[in-house]
């Protein structure tokens, strides 16, 4: 099998073959400029090619919550279902030595048998806003390859509201007596999730009163501008419960996102996308060049979406053909 | 005055040596033959395959079957192991941890076999989960259900085996994984608190039996080469102790609140290299527990002189024990009355560590105690930075280590010149007889008893009902150790321990040498792509992950994004996880001795996936003659632990992915 072939690699990866998920990922990753025009191909190859049922979910919360831990515990739910399920996690990079230790990986129980389940962990690097920089290349992969996406991130507050303009789903992670969140939420700095979970709920009498705390936040928000109502769940990863209630959460979530705006949504998230390739490569003076941030969504929301890296040229060439202008 | 007047001679301390290998026959043999010579009292070590509650024949166990220690899994063995041994005249110590009352159950049965009758019996438990999260690994359920375990067998022997000792708490273990004198106290305090206050809520014992409980307490203690702060240290615990049995259990006997310990002194800081100064560093710290009299240790066992290098032959061991006659029979120690009472320094130093040591428990305490402080990471972390502080002292030269970082120029030693091997070797064949005993067994035994045995197990964890009954009840039956383990793991679960590595705090590259490394792994990304990306894998049963954690950490302090999931892990495993985190470098840890079953097996797993460019490295206990044999091209480094600078294995990490790209 030769996955140096673009054809061969991308026919591998929908076929759910873990060795060419892994070259797919890794070449995704690689920034040396002679990777680009292939990245570029098997990008748009994938982007046809992403799963119709697939479900993007997003987990995150503050550190040692239990992200992972109920992740492993969603990931084996999913599996006994025969679904299949790929799990990108996100973990900083130091500043000073850019190194980074990818720990979440440990809590999650994987058998090496199993060809529907695939874990990669990433570091954030440089990239602000709780993913990696080459996250959205990498879930072209898993869109492609696997049913339930699951991407884990550490955030608190309002620095990491990127994972939103990722997946269809958010999760957000708390664990009893977090007052944090809870005033955060309050005071509008957070996003409302579209779940919450309390999990730890072992902890059963402080779990209880969190949750009528987080009630009071929820009722007080009503429901969001979509019209879905947020829903809280209370789970013990732990001991092994509620993560089923979590999955049937997210089930309706995902069919009200179907029967209302999953499309519209994915589109969004595509266009962000595009709009961060294009502001990390030229900055304020691209968007500048171009009339402003609102401005250049307008214009990327009007192209064909399904390659981003057409897109981006694009923008790209329309911003230099101004600058000389200028 | 007289210094000695009117005191009788103090005994000496109960020296022991710790053996099991091979088989129970073996072993039986071999206890039996130490029996003929004097000894009193046995020292059972169980292999890790028994310590985790796998059956000989289950993957994990691979390599390990009768490696470290004696394979136990059914009636049968325990029979065998005590072949004409009387239990009734025994006092058996036992290391058994997270399936500590299904060994019980067997050695009580082997024992009413035997004709005796158990409430006379004598002997320990090891028994302490909290060390086995933090430090030496033989867990096998989550914390809160092991520590239940723990409590229900406390109440059961203060019940029915008054003269057992049901738990002997670890701090020995701590200061191995790199804890702080104070650091010990007070994790071990905080321990022997949280055990008690669980049995005293699950009411396990009558009311006014309670303070019988805290009699029974007994622990296990390190001491390292600073004797003199390691003598302050046990002064320290014995007064901690006391308070605490008064202060928050009310016990008024003193006999009850006596802190009775034993000892094993440290053998982390002995070297491979020139190890013959290692008997200088096990008398130095033998010194600490035995000088004075008011913190006098009840038992010692010393290590040998070749621990770093391989396990103890019978000569090695006999060379240790004969130090600690030499003390107790030659010397006038034992004539003298506490010999530092009065010393304003000692006492000091010794208010010094518990006061420090006070604030840390308290800070554990608030957290809830031990378990919480375990489940966040919160004692791991702190064990790893301490530990990490250690090597980075050895590294600069501040903390001197002679022969290692000091003096290193000298002749050869003649203690392993000319040898192939210093040490002792485990046949590996012993795994497949080991196996077709236990297949031969299962037939035999009455099927549906053991079914309805295991049933009853279940219901009866299953209704918080004391484990101690259905698990005699299994013993009977023939049920075995991966039987009884399973049924529990179906309903406590299964826990990985947090490792410890994650959120340390000195987040900072600390020297020149390692500035360079780090500007070296900058400029490979550039040609690599991607971050340069390594995973450090623990392959099989082995729970040294000390190597591991410190590798890992230094590995993101130069730059690397490191990928370390714990210990007992697959050679699949770890291959599975080498492919989907796309690195570029494997490096494993085994200090086990299981590395000539185990590498090659993780090699072949990686080929299966494609790895064949991925370089790997090994670090641990690996014998040189065994480096040839595993010849393979894909490995490029065996490490050592005279290899104590990690910059310098970490630039030629880089030039080995640099090479191999
Ligand atoms: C500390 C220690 C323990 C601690 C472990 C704590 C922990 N969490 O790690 C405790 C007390 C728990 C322990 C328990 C046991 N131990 Co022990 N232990 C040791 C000891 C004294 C030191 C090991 C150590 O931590 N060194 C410090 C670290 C930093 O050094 P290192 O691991 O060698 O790593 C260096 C290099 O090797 C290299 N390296 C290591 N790994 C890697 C990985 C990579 C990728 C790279 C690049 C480099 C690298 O870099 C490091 C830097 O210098 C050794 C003897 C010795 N002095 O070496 C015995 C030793 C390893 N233990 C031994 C035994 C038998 C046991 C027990 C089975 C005893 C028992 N019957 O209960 C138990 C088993 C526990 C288990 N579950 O496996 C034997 C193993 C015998 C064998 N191989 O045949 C030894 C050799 C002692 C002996 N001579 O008998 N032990
Ligand atoms: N008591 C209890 N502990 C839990 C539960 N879920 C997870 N934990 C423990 O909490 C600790 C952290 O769990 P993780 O799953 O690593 O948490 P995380 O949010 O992914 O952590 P980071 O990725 O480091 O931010 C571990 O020790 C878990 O065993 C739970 O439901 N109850
Ligand atoms: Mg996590």
């Amino acid at each position: 099998m030769n996955l140096n072939s673009i054809d061969t690699l991308l026919a591998e990866v929908l076929a759910g073959n873990k060795i060419a998920v892994a070259n797919a990922l890794n070449l995704l990753e690689n920034i040396r400029p002679a990777k680009t025009s292939r990245i570029r191909q098997l990008i748009e190859q994938l982007s046809r090619n992403a799963r119709p049922g697939r479900h993007l979910i997003g987990i995150t919360g503050p550190p040692g919550v239990g992200k992972s831990t109920l992740i492993s515990r969603l990931a084996n739910f999913y599996r006994k279902q025969g679904r299949t399920v790929g799990i990108i996690s996100v973990d900083p990079s130091s500043c000073r030595s850019g190194g980074a230790l990818l720990g979440d990986r440990a809590r999650i129980i994987h058998d090496p048998g199993d060809s529907g389940l695939f874990i990669r962990s990433m570091a954030a690097g440089k990239h602000l806003g709780g993913l990696a920089w080459r996250t959205r290349h990498c879930l072209t992969v898993f869109e492609a390859a696997y049913d339930i996406i699951i991407i884990e991130t550490v955030g608190v507050g309002q620095s990491e509201t990127e994972i939103a303009q990722v997946v269809d789903s958010v999760v957000f992670v708390v664990q009893p007596g977090s007052g944090d969140a809870l005033q955060f939420m309050k005071a509008g700095i957070m996003e409302i999730p579209d779940i919450l979970v309390i999990n730890k709920a072992d902890q059963k009498k402080l779990a209880a009163k969190t949750k009528i705390d987080l009630e009071t936040v929820a009722v007080y928000s009503g429901f969001d501008e979509s019209g879905w109502q947020s829903e809280i769940v209370m789970a013990s990863a732990l001991e092994g419960w509620g993560h089923d209630q979590l999955a049937q959460a997210l089930s309706d979530h995902f069919s009200f996102l179907e029967n209302t705006c999953l499309k519209k949504k994915r589109h969004l998230n595509r266009v962000q996308w595009i709009l961060m390739m294009f502001k990390e490569r030229f900055g304020m003076f691209g968007l500048e060049t171009l009339g402003g941030e609102s401005s250049v969504l307008k214009q990327i929301a009007g192209f064909d979406l399904t390659n981003p890296f057409y897109c981006f040229e694009k923008l790209t060439h329309e911003m230099w053909t101004l600058a000389k202008n200028v | 005055m007289n210094s000695k007047v009117n005191h009788p001679k103090d005994r000496p301390w109960l020296m022991r040596t710790y053996s099991g290998y091979a088989s129970a026959k073996e072993s039986n043999l071999l206890y039996r033959s130490n029996l003929a010579k004097g000894q009193t009292g046995l020292s059972i070590a169980f292999d890790l395959p028994t310590q985790t509650g796998y059956d000989s024949d289950h993957i994990l166990a691979k390599g390990e079957v009768g490696k470290l220690g004696v394979p136990m899994r059914t009636i049968e063995d325990m029979d065998t192991l005590f072949n004409q041994i009387p239990i009734d005249k025994m006092n058996t110590s036992m290391t058994i941890n997270a399936p500590t009352a299904w060994l019980l159950s067997l050695y009580l049965t082997t024992a009413e076999k035997q004709g005796a009758n158990i409430a006379d019996l004598r002997g320990t438990t090891q028994n302490d989960i909290l060390k086995e999260y933090l430090s030496r690994g033989t867990y096998i359920f989550p914390p809160r259900p092991s520590m239940q375990l723990t409590a229900e067998i406390i109440g059961f022997t203060v019940n029915h085996i008054p003269k057992w000792n049901p738990i002997n708490i670890c701090s020995y273990h701590l200061q191995e994984s790199g804890a702080t004198p104070v650091q010990e106290l007070a994790f071990t305090m905080a321990n022997a608190i949280t055990i008690l206050d669980i049995v005293k809520e699950r009411g396990e014992v009558k009311k006014e039996d309670f303070p019988k409980v805290v009699g029974r307490i007994s622990f296990f203690l390190n001491a390292g080469i600073r004797f003199v702060e390691e003598m302050c240290k046990i002064r320290a615990f014995t007064s901690m102790w006391d308070k605490i049995c008064t202060e928050r259990y009310g016990v008024k006997d003193p006999k009850l609140r006596r802190f009775r310990y034993g000892v094993q002194v440290n053998s982390l800081g002995l070297t491979d290299c020139q190890p013959e100064n290692n008997i200088a560093r096990i008398i130095y710290e033998f010194l600490a527990v035995v000088l004075g009299k008011d913190s006098r240790s009840r038992s010692v066992q010393l290590p040998a002189w070749n621990e770093a290098l391989g396990l103890p032959r019978k000569w090695d061991q006999q060379w240790s024990l004969r130090l600690q006659q030499i003390m107790a029979l030659e010397t006038d120690l034992l004539e003298y009355e506490d010999i530092f009472e009065g010393s304003h320094i000692i006492e000091q130093k010794e208010k010094e560590l518990a006061g420090a040591a006070e604030v840390e428990l308290n800070k554990i305490m608030e957290m809830g105690g031990v378990i919480p402080a375990l489940e966040t990471g919160y004692m791991k972390r702190c064990l790893v930075e301490s530990n990490a502080k250690r090597l980075r002292e050895i590294e600069s030269g501040d903390k001197v280590v002679v022969g290692l970082n000091k003096f290193t120029e000298a002749e050869p030693s003649l203690l392993t010149q000319g040898m192939e091997e210093s040490f002792l070797t485990v046949d590996d064949s012993i795994a497949d007889q080991q196996i077709e005993l236990l297949h031969s067994f299962k037939k035999k035994r009455d099927q549906d008893k053991v079914a309805r045995a295991l049933e009853k197990l279940h219901t009866s964890v299953s209704n918080s009902k004391n484990i101690m009954q259905a698990s005699r009840e299994c013993a009977l039956a023939g049920v075995t150790t991966g039987e009884w383990s399973d049924t529990l793991r179906k309903i406590f679960g299964e826990y990985r321990a947090p490792t410890g590595i994650s959120g340390i705090s000195n987040d900072r590259i600390s020297t020149e040498e390692a500035r360079k490394v780090n500007e070296k792994i900058r400029r490979l990304n550039t040609k690599l792509g991607r971050n340069l990306k390594i995973l450090i894998g623990k392959p099989g049963l082995d729970g040294h992950s000390n190597g591991a954690e410190q590798i890992a950490v230094k590995a993101k302090d130069v730059g690397m994004e490191v990928v370390y999931e714990g210990i007992r892990l697959t050679p699949e495993q770890i291959a599975e996880s080498a492919l989907q985190e796309g690195v570029h470098v494997v490096g494993l840890s085994i200090l086990s001795g299981s590395h000539l079953k185990l590498i090659p097996e993780v090699i072949h797993c990686m080929q299966k996936r494609g790895l064949n460019n991925i370089p790997l490295v090994l670090g641990g206990i690996i014998p040189k003659s065994d480096i040839a044999k595993m010849n393979n091209k894909i490995i490029c480094k065996v490490y050592a632990p005279r290899d104590y600078n990690l910059n310098t294995i970490m630039d030629e990490i880089v030039d080995m992915v640099d090479k191999a790209n």
